[in-house]
């Protein structure tokens, strides 16, 4: 076994640890940070339910490693409401009824919230937002109302 | 997962020394192919050595009259390049039909040359615009890089730095993906260059191949047209629960026609 030492930035708070070079990213935020909203859907990257955004960039974290990331900055689904605030798009998701079981919706939310950014300013079409969820997969939905939440939800943080 | 030693260098000259010293060292580009790999204990390295950190890897340029993409350009932003848009954009719509969103934020094309997948779209990128690998210490023709299913011409410890890509006149990308796992059930790239037409699959067989019938009927007249008639044999094929090797053999004439059309339009 071998481990690295890494000290990064998760949700807006220092942490520091000593890892087994082994650990992937989402149980590194899981189990030692103990922020259990980023969840596991597969094993074979392709489920997008424990997406999470480094450096501003969304990423599925079961497909990096956590020793990786000495000196990153890591946003989870719990590093978006203000207090009992929610994020426009957490907000949108809940007005727009962008889930059933919720298993898949912090991953939802993250991608959402990256498609937002990098749409930022141009018109957000059904199109985009379906192509652009490729990488999130819901079994409950069917995903037309995840949709409709994502285009309401960049509209408002362009709003807000 | 089996246990592996982290190492970061900030230099390309710091990675090669590190693989020559390992007994059993590997590049980490994007992980999107390696990591998924060594979780199901597919593939182990001793050291892992993170390419992340070697800034000057991370580039895409125009140098004269080639394209050339470094070892840690990654699909997004091949696919937003205005370089690669204006130069070649073929590539960038292979680049934006890799996977998925968050794939191609981590995912590098180098990293998919390097891992060869026989449903690997970046391939086909390579063979079909006749680009050349760039390693630490040579220069690889795009025909002599592959060898097969998973197997390149890369020695142990050579790093590949980047990818050069002549300026085609005309170039097309068309991909037939399987909804599951965007992987290629079958994709070809179709590239008219000076030096002649030349049209690269992937998906179908263990490795990208090319297909000179088709590139002998394009020279003498570039259009989807000019491949009506030509048969393509379902021999080699892949047979999976995708597709048999006789529906593989047709969608490659489809798609060769749409990556004509693409170029052409
Ligand atoms: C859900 C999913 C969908 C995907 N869909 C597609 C798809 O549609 N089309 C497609 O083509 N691919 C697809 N992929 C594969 C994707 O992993 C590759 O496209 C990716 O670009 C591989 O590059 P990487 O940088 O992630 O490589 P890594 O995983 O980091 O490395 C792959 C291999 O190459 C070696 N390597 C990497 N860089 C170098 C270098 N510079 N020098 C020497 N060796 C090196 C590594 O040691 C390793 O053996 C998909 C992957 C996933 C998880
Ligand atoms: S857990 Fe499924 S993509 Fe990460
Ligand atoms: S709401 Fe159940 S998986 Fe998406």
């Amino acid at each position: 076994m071998a481990n690295a030492k890494i000290s990064l930035t998760i949700n807006g708070r220092a942490v520091s640890a000593e890892v087994d070079t082994r650990t992937l990213l989402v149980h590194f935020i899981r189990e030692h940070v103990k922020l259990t909203g980023t969840h596991v859907g597969c094993d074979t990257t392709q489920c997008g339910a424990c997406t999470v955004h480094v450096n501003g960039t969304r990423i599925k974290s079961c497909t990096m490693f956590a020793c990786q990331l000495e000196g990153a900055q890591v946003t989870t689904i719990e590093g978006l409401a203000k207090g009992k605030q929610l994020h426009p798009m957490q907000e949108a998701f809940r007005e727009h009824h962008g889930l059933q079981c919720g298993y898949c919706t912090p991953g939802m939310v993250m991608s959402a919230i990256g498609i937002a950014e990098r749409y930022k300013g141009k018109a957000l079409t059904e199109d985009i937002v379906r192509h652009e969820l490729e990488g999130n997969l819901c079994r409950c939905t069917g995903y037309h109302n995840i949709v409709r939440a994502v285009i309401a939800g960049a509209k408002a943080m362009s709003a807000g | 997962m089996y246990a592996f030693n982290y190492h970061r260098p900030s230099s390309i000259a710091e990675a090669v020394k590190l693989l020559k010293a390992s007994s059993d060292g590997r590049c980490l580009a994007g992980g999107m192919s390696l990591i998924p790999t060594m979780k199901h204990r597919l593939a182990s390295a001793a050291d892992l050595i993170d390419l992340n950190g070697i800034r000057e890897l991370a580039f895409i340029r125009r140098e004269g009259d080639a394209l050339v993409i470094g070892a840690l350009a990654r699909h997004v932003e091949i696919a937003d390049s205005a370089d690669v848009k204006k130069s070649i954009p073929a590539l960038a719509a292979l680049a934006a039909s890799v996977g998925d969103p968050q794939v191609r934020n981590r995912g590098t094309f180098c990293g998919s040359l390097c891992f060869a997948d026989p449903a690997a779209d970046c391939p086909a990128g390579l063979v079909g615009l006749n680009g050349t690998v760039i390693t630490d210490k040579r220069r690889i023709a795009a025909d002599k890089f592959f060898n097969g299913l998973y197997e390149t011409t890369l020695e142990k410890g050579e790093i590949v730095t980047g990818v050069s890509f002549p300026i085609p006149e005309k170039a097309g990308w068309a991909k037939f993906a399987n909804l599951a796992s965007r992987f290629a059930i079958a994709a070809v790239m179709v590239a008219k260059t000076g030096g002649g037409v030349r049209v690269a699959v992937t998906g179908a067989k263990a490795s990208v191949f090319r297909v000179p019938e088709m590139e002998a009927a394009l020279a003498k007249n570039f259009s989807a047209a000019a491949l009506d008639g030509i048969k393509i044999s379902p021999d080699g094929m892949n047979n999976d629960l995708h597709g048999d090797p006789d529906y593989r053999a047709h969608l490659v004439s489809v798609m060769a026609k749409r990556a004509v059309q693409a170029a052409t339009a």
